[in-house]
């Protein structure tokens, strides 16, 4: 199953421990994520479900293409990585 | 318990109050993160909105307990393709100001990109206000400060009618509903704005309302901080008169209405408009009462050189004698006054840049 881990940013707000999920896109391994953690998805994702503008996925090293449906694939041993791009002051 | 003020940062929320005779800092939440909308409601709840850079726009309420919760925001609906000419984004950027709705456990919550929701269990839930939004004029609605979002900055419920609603919006005017938001006009007439081209420079829509406060007592007399000036109304928000007596300058964001006397409010003016700081360097209060004719010019306790602070449109607040005043600036000064404003203290404390500030009432 791909492994999703999220930044340690997130802690001080709502519980994201490393998991790994079933899932053939990122759209759905998040889901599985945010199924058994609600309060996350709007963390991650704006309203209309796509990923907040200052929050990023990697794939194994590489940044995901899709950020609005979330469509790219994921293999069972992929290692997804959810983080916050850093700013302010 | 005395009279407390929430003092909503972008590095943290403080609660000041008096302790061994002066006003101090006693608690503070949120540490690091912006809060951008505070609401103490008479039950002795408290809700703080806040706007994490990174991960969206979020909301929190303590409970008389003392317990923080976080609770649900805001959410827009799927956007339909219909829509996709829609300027103006179909998600929440933020809640901008919660107001107390009149009636056990309701809400209402102002937001940027413009979408007014409203909730009936103490924010457990909210609901768009679904007329507003879909509504073809809302797509002439600008952004603030040119950015793609306008934001709904005040809502003012009638204290005798829960159904007669008026929000004040940067930039689009002042919306009105009288049944409970089922239906909204646009009402404001003379009101003008300097920076439109000629043809809309007297448009309703085209009117940069800052901020809007409305006398409790006397709930059809409002006023305007506006882009361009300082307006007031004695029919709720459909007749407008400026009010060129303002001094030291007419630009500005806050104003705050004095909850009884309808001849009374307070502004806090800046140089207008590109520079936005105090004129001269001096921070002061500008305070009328005699409905506008004429302004005093506060200043006693408030620096007078070498200061630079803005004071942003929900960081005046007054309580519900007319007497308690307090003020934040985006250079983190807090200045507090127990006579209306005739002599102000600061509490020893240099905060963060201060966003909203907000009283509640022992």
């Amino acid at each position: 199953m791909p492994r999703i881990t999220f930044t340690r940013a997130l802690e001080r707000f709502v519980k994201a421990p490393p998991a790994a999920v079933e899932g053939a896109t990122v759209g759905e391994a998040l889901a599985a994520v945010f199924a058994v953690q609600p309060t996350l998805r709007g963390y991650v994702l704006d309203d209309q479900g796509a990923l907040r503008r200052h929050v990023a996925v990697y794939v194994n090293g590489a940044a995901v293409r899709d950020r609005t449906r979330l469509s790219d694939p994921l293999c069972s041993d992929d290692e997804v990585y959810v983080f916050q791009a850093l700013s302010g002051g | 318990m005395g009279s407390r003020l929430y003092v909503g940062t972008r590095k943290g929320l403080f609660e000041i109050a008096r302790r061994d005779g002066t006003w101090d800092v006693v608690d503070v939440q949120f540490l690091g993160d912006p809060v951008s909308a505070v609401l103490a409601t008479t039950d002795g709840v408290l809700y703080a909105a806040l706007d994490l850079g990174h991960f969206g726009a979020k909301l929190w309420r303590r409970d008389r307990e003392g317990a923080w919760h976080e609770i649900a925001v805001p959410m827009f609906p799927p956007k339909p393709v219909s829509a996709d000419d829609d300027p103006h984004p179909w998600s929440l950027g933020q809640i901008w100001t919660l107001e107390p709705g009149g009636a056990s456990g309701r809400l209402w919550a102002g937001t940027m990109p413009g979408g007014l929701f409203r909730s009936d269990n103490g924010g457990e839930s909210w609901s768009l206000n679904e007329a507003l939004w879909h509504m073809p004029d809302r797509r002439k609605w600008m952004g603030v400060a040119g950015g793609e979002q306008p934001g709904i900055n005040s809502v003012l419920i009638d204290p005798r009618n829960p159904e007669d609603i008026r929000i004040g919006v940067s930039t689009a005017g002042l919306w009105a509903s009288t049944d409970g938001g089922a239906s909204w006009q646009v009402i404001n007439r003379g009101m003008y704005n300097e920076y439109m081209p000629p043809e809309l420079r007297e448009d309703p829509i085209s009117q940069d309302i800052h901020r809007l406060s409305r006398c409790s007592a006397k709930p059809e007399v409002m006023w305007c901080q506006h882009h361009n000036g300082v307006f007031r109304s004695e029919d709720a928000g459909a007749t407008w008169y400026e009010l060129t007596a303002i001094r030291p300058s007419k630009f500005g964001f806050a104003v705050a209405a004095h909850p009884q006397d309808p001849m009374t409010a307070w502004f806090v003016p800046a140089t207008k408009d590109e520079r936005r700081i105090p004129v001269d360097g001096k921070v002061v209060v500008a305070r009328t009462r005699d409905g506008g004719k004429s302004f005093e010019v506060l200043t006693k306790g408030l620096p007078q050189r070498n200061a630079y602070d803005l004071v942003w449109r929900h960081a005046l607040a007054v309580d519900a004698a007319g007497k308690l005043l307090a003020f934040g600036s985006t250079s983190g000064g807090l200045w507090i006054s127990e006579n209306g404003g005739d002599d102000w203290t600061m509490p020893d404390a240099r905060l963060p840049p201060i966003s909203v500030v907000h009283l509640a009432e022992a």
